[in-house]
């Protein structure tokens, strides 16, 4: 059912558009070649380029354009055959160079789209463009009580701006935007996704209107780093909206903060002039021209999209749809699920990843890049039970000794001897036994109380120390009571 | 176009250069006497012609993807007119 | 007045020729500029000399010689314009905005010439920013041109500008040669002043790494020298691909010095453009002109009268588009990470109070023209436009150069005024540039060669403008005015 806020005066729909800002995964910045890994020391991953030094130039990052190609192509955009690095003139301590290299009018990559789920079907959310631009350094206000600091090693780190239409329409579809751009991006690798350190930021343009009306005031809220936060800022911003009209008012189109300790937001403090860029195009930097050959070496090298995965592991995989996309959406798992797929049946290795593996690593607070568990220790693991050497129960003994130890599963299995007894004089013998010291209950069985065949399993699997094969007892028993 | 003091004091503000309340009546002249002189450009028919940004003659050049560059606090902090240990300091501004 | 014939006569090619003889050694040269400097200290040419880092560096370049290991400019002492970089040596832009900055860095131009050998004498006086055509708006004071008019010997001249403390010290044999920067003409125009050879060279050709920005899309670095031969050899060396410019040509450096000494003209194609026939053009500036294109046409070249159309405009499209870039350009300039810090009552009135301080009247009006046509309502109406204007100004250009192999034209339109003259008229100022702004806009090479007197006694050059990248033909035919002119009149003052 589609968001409405009900209000005093009846239902609202809420519009909203997201702007998120993408840390390109580089290793030197968009214009210089200092460093970009997160956390060194302050100021030191500076080059004169970035602190802006009298007669520094800018030189373009090859990498990063790709980077920005690569994240159009996945978002089936048109890329720009000539682009334009502008500057954005205004004056802030962590901004050098006095401007921003930004794109403006002719940016890298115009209209794509990507396709949301947030219970109500697939729908398909429209992106206005993405462009490449300069990130700016930090600046620090609580260390001292009339200064601020400035840490120039984020300034100049590309980012990529991604904007979409105001097709969204609740703070679900918001989320699921924003997961699924995340999950796209970190799959072909052109941003690592990290929203805690702030490699992901998004900014969400919020409005309300009456159902399908005109489309109201919008205000910008900035700088929201989870995707609770999102949904959370959203909801609250849409619902104060309705009220602020509801009582008379009008919304005023502004920038607001989230406050993630109260759950609210307010405005930005702003400044008393309007901005006025000043955009034009850097004359240090030709306009950026990429031809089609290299367009399509490109595309050529980008790996299957999330979207494409999932419609794989629910198709040919036959894994529900809900497992397909948890499987699908970051690529540690999808790649983990894959090697361990390969040559399997899949089904039992996408239980076992998203059941026993994930749970143990949930309670270790591991990853799944740290598991003590790799995709090929599993997968012997998996192999020993499709071969029918040990049972499911035994498998799970197994599979928590191997995640405390490291250890491998035959490894485990050999050393304690828990290979399943699938021989079938072996099982013969045991069975013999059973029904020769049950004899009443045999007796009962063969008179009809079939139920008792449970019992005799029981019985033998104990006899076993559950290692024999439950299939060949079952059978074993079915041959010796039904057989005569 | 004419400018006016005010337009002077937001042109100014806007490149942070403080201008003296004396100087913002000339300066205003002057700019319009600049500004005037310019306006001749409308004599110019344009129409059908780019605007020309560069004359290098080339397109962008790009560079490797590779770090070669800072791991020097003390380069890029040794002007500074107001160093805080490895951070640059300026007067606050809350966002 | 010249004297009796001593090292400081010596042009770069002969000087060069002298040291890798022996006749000469690079510690005596370089003391020979050095003491001559202290000598015409009042013509304000330095902002600072270096005189150390000259001895050491022509002990260096004495000890390769010696060792026939001499590099192409080895121990030939020049003076640097301060918009150069250089390495551990204040470097100031004329400006008081960047008071105490010595850069860390070496600017690529520089660094080629310390690499050929070169040796330093100091950085050169310039205007604020290389803004301006009188060298009247340097923080550290004006230049004075060491030729006095012969109808008023008092009266002290303006070098032209911006690059007057390079054009001034040239002719004054304070430097053997010296780099420049040309925007719109700042090389040209002071040379032509001076009575010296100045080359801005193709834009690309020259890195604009380590240059202190002035409108990016214009500035090129070049040589002022005596002769053109002289200005072929220091920009040979000065030239270069460099990556670290986004728009430095990808393109080998010519052998220019084989250029400049062949100045055989027969048969080259030199346009006349109509349009630089200005209102209010001083004749003697037209004879001097008509005297050019008899030069080159007795000389063998064919004479073609061409049109130029957009001329007119090439100096208000230039005054939109070099203020825009500067204000822009000029933002870095904040007192956070190097320079002039003014404490004010907030961040804002840091900023402003730095700026206010640090920037002299003519960069402040240029700042604020570029700030006012980039303003959100305006940027169509002025920066679009007269983007566009260029673009009809290069076209022009290119249709010539269809015809033509070079054009002739005046350098500047008058000879040297007196400092303080043309300073409250800005626009008057500006028309300095008439006829330098144009190849400017267009990116083409263009060299001023002293060929004549004006009635007061003062030189005028003329000017070659040649194809994009086409250097050679335009040292060619400079060195046939060159030859055919004779100019060997110096300047009364100086060394
Ligand atoms: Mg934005
Ligand atoms: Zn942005």
């Amino acid at each position: 059912m589609a968001y409405r806020i009900e209000g005093e005066t009846g239902a609202w729909e809420v519009v909203i558009g997201l702007e998120v800002h993408a840390q390109i995964v580089s290793e030197a910045k968009l214009f210089s070649g200092a460093p970009t890994a997160f956390g060194a020391a302050p100021n030191a991953q500076v080059s004169l380029v970035d602190a802006a030094m009298p007669g520094m130039l800018p030189v373009v990052n090859e990498r990063c354009v790709r980077q920005a190609a690569r994240a159009g192509l996945a978002l089936d955009a048109e890329i720009a055959r000539v682009s334009v690095f502008e500057r954005k003139n205004y004056f802030y301590p962590d901004l050098p160079q006095g401007y921003q290299i930004s794109q403006y009018k002719r940016p890298i990559v115009g209209e794509g789209h990507l396709d949301i789920d947030a219970g109500e079907g697939r729908r398909r959310i429209g992106v206005e463009r993405l462009h490449l631009e300069q990130d700016a350094g930090k600046s620090l206000h609580d260390r001292h009580p009339a200064k601020s600091y400035i840490d120039l090693n984020r300034a100049g780190v590309a980012l990529m701006e991604i904007v979409s239409r105001p097709d969204l329409r609740s703070p679900e579809e918001a989320g699921a935007y924003l997961r699924e751009l995340r999950s796209i991006l970190r799959h072909i690798g052109a941003c690592d996704g990290n929203m805690q350190e702030g490699s992901l930021r998004c900014d969400a343009n919020v409005s309300v209107r009456r159902p399908g009306g005109d489309l109201g005031v919008r205000t910008e809220i900035k700088n929201l780093n989870s995707i609770r936060f999102l949904q959370q800022a959203i909801a609250w911003e849409a619902r104060r909206q309705v009220e602020v009209i509801e009582g008379g008012g009008t919304v005023a189109q502004e920038t607001r903060l989230f406050d993630a300790a109260r759950g609210e937001t307010r405005p930005m403090r702003s400044k008393e002039d309007a901005h006025d860029y000043r955009y034009f195009p850097d004359p240090d930097l030709a306009p950026l021209e990429l031809s089609d050959a290299w367009i399509a070496e490109v595309a050529a090298g980008l790996p299957e999209l999330p979207a494409a995965k999932r419609a794989r592991y629910a198709g040919e995989h036959g894994i529900g749809a809900e497992e397909a996309a948890r499987l699908a959406e970051e690529p540690e798992t999808a790649a983990f699920y894959e090697a361990l797929a390969a040559g399997r049946d899949p089904r039992p290795a996408a239980n076992w990843l998203l059941g026993d593996l994930s749970g143990a690593l949930n309670k270790a607070g591991l990853g799944l890049a740290d598991s003590p568990v790799g995709a090929a220790a599993l997968g012997g693991l998996l192999d020993l039970l499709a071969d029918g050497a040990i049972s499911g129960r035994i498998a799970k003994d197994v599979f928590a000794e191997m995640f405390e130890t490291g250890r491998g599963a035959a490894e485990i299995v050999e050393a304690k001897g828990l290979r399943q007894v699938s021989d079938a004089g072996a099982i013969a013998g045991v069975v013999d036994a059973v029904l020769a010291e049950h004899a009443d209950k045999a007796a009962e069985y063969r008179a009809g109380k079939t139920k008792l065949l449970g019992f005799f399993v029981g019985q033998t699997m104990k006899r076993t120390a559950g290692q024999a094969n439950p299939r060949a007892v079952n059978e074993a028993l079915r041959a010796r009571l039904d057989g005569g | 176009m004419s400018l006016d003091k005010a337009t002077v004091r937001r042109i100014a503000h806007l490149a942070r250069i403080r201008v003296e309340e004396d100087r913002l009546e000339p300066l205003a002249g002057e700019l319009n006497a600049i500004l005037g002189w310019i306006e001749q450009l409308n004599e110019v028919d344009t129409s059908g012609l780019e605007p020309l940004a560069s004359v290098a003659g080339h397109g962008l050049p790009m560079r490797e993807d590779k770090v070669g560059d800072g791991g020097d606090p003390d380069l890029v902090l040794a002007g500074a007119p107001d160093r805080a240990g490895d951070f640059y300091a300026a007067p606050k501004a809350v966002e | 007045m010249a004297g009796p014939s001593g090292p400081l006569d010596l042009g770069l090619a002969a000087a060069r020729d002298a040291l890798r003889a022996g006749d000469l050694s690079p510690v005596e040269l370089a003391r020979a500029y050095l003491d001559a400097m202290e000598t015409a200290a009042e013509l304000n040419c330095y902002i600072l000399p270096t005189p150390e880092r000259a001895l050491d560096m022509a002990r260096a370049a004495g000890a390769r010689l010696a060792a026939g290991e001499g590099r192409a400019l080895d121990g030939l002492p020049i003076g640097i314009k301060d918009l150069f970089c250089t390495e551990g040596v204040a470097t100031t832009a004329g400006s008081r905005i960047l008071e105490g900055f010595a850069p860390p860095y070496e600017s690529h131009v520089t660094e080629n010439l310390w690499r050929a050998g070169a040796v330093m004498l100091g950085k050169l006086n310039m205007d604020e920013f290389a803004m301006g055509s009188a060298n009247t708006t340097s923080h550290y004071g004006p230049v004075a041109s060491p030729w006095r008019r012969a109808d008023d010997p008092a009266a002290r001249l303006v070098p032209g500008g911006s690059s007057g403390g390079s054009a001034a010290a040239v002719a004054a044999r304070i430097a053997l040669a010296a780099t420049g920067t040309d925007t719109g003409g700042s090389i040209r125009q002071p040379a032509s002043f001076c009575g010296v050879v100045g080359l801005k060279p193709s834009y690309g050709r020259c890195s604009r790494w380590g240059i202190v920005a002035f409108a990016s899309s214009l500035d090129q670095a070049g040589p002022l020298a005596r002769t053109v031969r002289d200005a072929a050899i220091l920009l040979a060396a000065m030239a270069g691909h460099d990556r670290r410019d986004s728009t430095s040509a990808d393109l080998p450096v010519p052998d220019f010095e084989a250029a400049a000494a062949n100045p055989d003209v027969r048969g080259l194609r030199v346009g006349v453009p109509r349009e630089y026939r200005i209102d209010g053009m001083p004749p003697e500036i037209e004879a001097l002109w008509e005297r050019g294109i008899e030069m080159l046409r007795d000389a063998g070249a064919e004479i073609a009268d061409i049109s130029l159309p957009h001329t007119k405009y090439a100096l208000p499209a230039y005054y939109i588009i070099a203020p825009a870039e500067a204000s822009s350009n000029l933002a870095r300039y904040d007192g956070v990470r190097y320079g002039l810090r003014v404490e004010g009552e907030d961040l804002d009135g840091m900023y402003a109070a730095t700026r206010g301080a640090g920037f002299g009247a003519e960069v402040t009006r240029r700042v604020l023209v570029g700030t006012y046509a980039l303003s959100a309502g305006y940027y169509d109406a002025y920066y679009l436009k007269a983007q566009r204007v260029r673009a009809a100004i290069a076209r022009d250009f290119a249709g010539a150069f269809e015809r033509v192999d070079a054009i002739l034209a005046p350098t500047a339109p008058s000879d040297a005024f007196a400092i303080g003259e043309n300073d409250d008229d800005p626009i008057r100022m500006y028309l300095n540039d008439v006829f330098t702004v144009p190849s400017s806009l267009a990116g083409l090479p263009a060299i001023s060669v002293p060929a004549g007197l004006s009635a007061r006694g003062l030189p005028l050059g003329l000017q070659v403008i040649g194809r994009m990248f086409d250097e050679e033909t335009v040292l060619r035919a400079g060195a046939a005015l060159e030859a055919a002119a004779g100019f060997d009149a110096r300047p009364a003052g100086g060394a």
